[in-house]
């Protein structure tokens, strides 16, 4: 099938990108790597009379190091992230990218296209989950600064509002003492996840001082598990992972689909944050 | 919202310029409009491999990008890397590995393998199955494909290391 047909802007400034936006109201839409936004429309999944390109704004493309975060513009390819010294500093993001597809769509897709397009089954929504990043968003009414946990709605859905686009994501840099791990099952190399975790550690001697556990491919948006992470916390280095897992999996509400079903999910989720877990407090340990 | 514009890219080595729609893909630009047919289309959502190109020179599925994206880019096809006489080493290692059966995803691996190898020229054989994993055959099997992949990998390293030394 081929895409309906649209309209083309390609602006070079985040103002232009934002007064096209507001001319066409919901007509427009933001078209970053396309990785996810084009098979969609050939599908004839979605349709919209005009498509703004990101790709001539130049300031999208930026990484920088700014306290105690690494800012990713939003157009940053992910095979250029994969690989950057700066993103190296903010391991699960790195560790993620090459779950992503295969290595031609990491050539084009891009970190804030692959998170404001939200789909729950991803990587990179559940990596700024799980490290508290802070979404950078202009729009009509200026700029402001979404945290990860108010900006995934459902699936595909997110708080950006009308007119607004990301601009950038800010990874916090965790302390010295931090292990990382992503962990996911999936039919084949490549595919979607269909049970995914992302986790973070930071050990202190035996107690562990920080944990960060979220989990996708299991309901309609990356889910963050505070009970997991408390279970983490009291029960320090030598805790149960299983149980630690079972308290991260608890609550979760996966749907069934030609993949797999919810309850296949519900079994799984458990395990593959106790693997991921037992590899991130190796790695903090070592 | 059907009005043509005009495209301009660099096409292997020749400036060529399409007037299209907006939303026509690339692949269907090199095809349709350009006449070169060595890019296949298969699933057209980017998950099958068979219209990879290089763009600005890295693997992209040409059915996840419109052509007026490609404005100002260069392109590379499969009939770009094909020398004038005989064959690429990595087109060579498809025959000889008897690689392909049926020759519909042939040049989407040509392309994604020769891309993957000029970047990475000491690649395991389990870095050479990641390289492969985002091309489908339902011909071979694969096996042929792996030894195609390792049987150039290891001649393109060859020729490196004679051209440098």
């Amino acid at each position: 099938m081929k895409p309906s047909p649209f309209e083309y802007h390609a602006p070079e400034s985040v103002a232009e990108v934002v007064g096209l936006l507001a001319e066409h109201g919901d007509e427009a839409k933001p078209l970053a790597g396309g990785q996810s936004l084009v098979p969609m429309m050939s599908l004839r999944l979605a349709a919209y009379p005009h498509l703004v390109d990101l790709r001539r704004v130049e300031s999208l493309r930026t990484i920088e190091r700014v306290d105690g975060h690494v800012r990713v513009g939003a157009m940053v390819r992910q095979a250029v992230a994969e690989t950057d010294e700066l993103v190296a500093d903010v391991p699960l993001l790195a560790r993620a990218i090459p779950h992503i597809g295969h290595f031609q769509i990491r050539n084009r897709g891009t970190v804030g296209g692959s998170i404001a397009h939200a789909d729950p089954a991803s990587e990179l929504p559940a990596v700024a989950l799980a490290l508290d990043a802070e979404m950078e968003v202009s729009g009509p009414g200026g700029n402001r600064r979404v945290p990860a946990a108010e900006f995934f709605e459902s699936t595909w859905q997110t708080s950006l509002g009308e007119g607004e686009v990301l601009t950038a994501v800010d990874f916090p840099l965790w302390d010295a003492g931090a292990g990382f791990a992503v962990e996911e099952v999936a039919r084949r190399h490549g595919d979607f996840a269909l049970v995914g975790a992302v986790v973070g550690v930071r050990l202190n001697d035996d107690h562990v001082m920080d944990a960060a556990i979220a989990m996708f491919g299991v309901g309609t948006t990356p889910v963050r598990s505070a009970a997991g992470e408390a279970a983490l916390v009291a029960g320090g280095i030598d805790a149960d992972l299983r149980e630690v897992g079972r308290a991260a999996a608890a609550h979760l509400e996966p749907t069934d689909d030609v993949h797999a079903s919810a309850a296949y999910r519900r079994q799984v989720a458990p395990t593959v944050v106790a693997r991921a877990l037992a590899r991130a407090l190796e790695e903090a340990r070592s | 919202m059907n009005e043509r514009v005009r495209v301009t890219m660099e096409v292997n080595g020749r400036t060529e310029e399409v007037f299209t729609e907006p939303r026509t893909l690339l692949s269907d630009v090199l095809r349709d409009e350009l006449d070169l047919t060595g890019t296949h289309v298969a699933c057209e959502h980017g998950v099958c491999g068979a219209c990879t190109v290089l763009v600005d020179g890295v693997a992209v599925r040409s059915c996840l990008m419109f052509g007026v994206q490609a404005d100002g880019a260069s392109v590379t096809t499969v009939e770009g890397l094909t020398p004038g006489d005989g064959l690429s080493p990595v087109q060579a290692a498809m025959r000889d590995c008897h690689a392909l059966q049926c020759g519909f995803c042939t040049p989407g691996i040509v392309v994604s393998l020769t891309a993957y190898l000029e970047s990475r020229p000491h690649p395991t054989d389990d870095d050479l199955k990641e390289a492969l994993s985002g091309n489908l055959c339902r011909c071979t099997g694969y096996q042929g494909i792996i030894a195609a992949a390792r049987q150039a990998a290891d001649a393109m390293a060859r020729d490196a290391g004679v051209s440098s030394g």
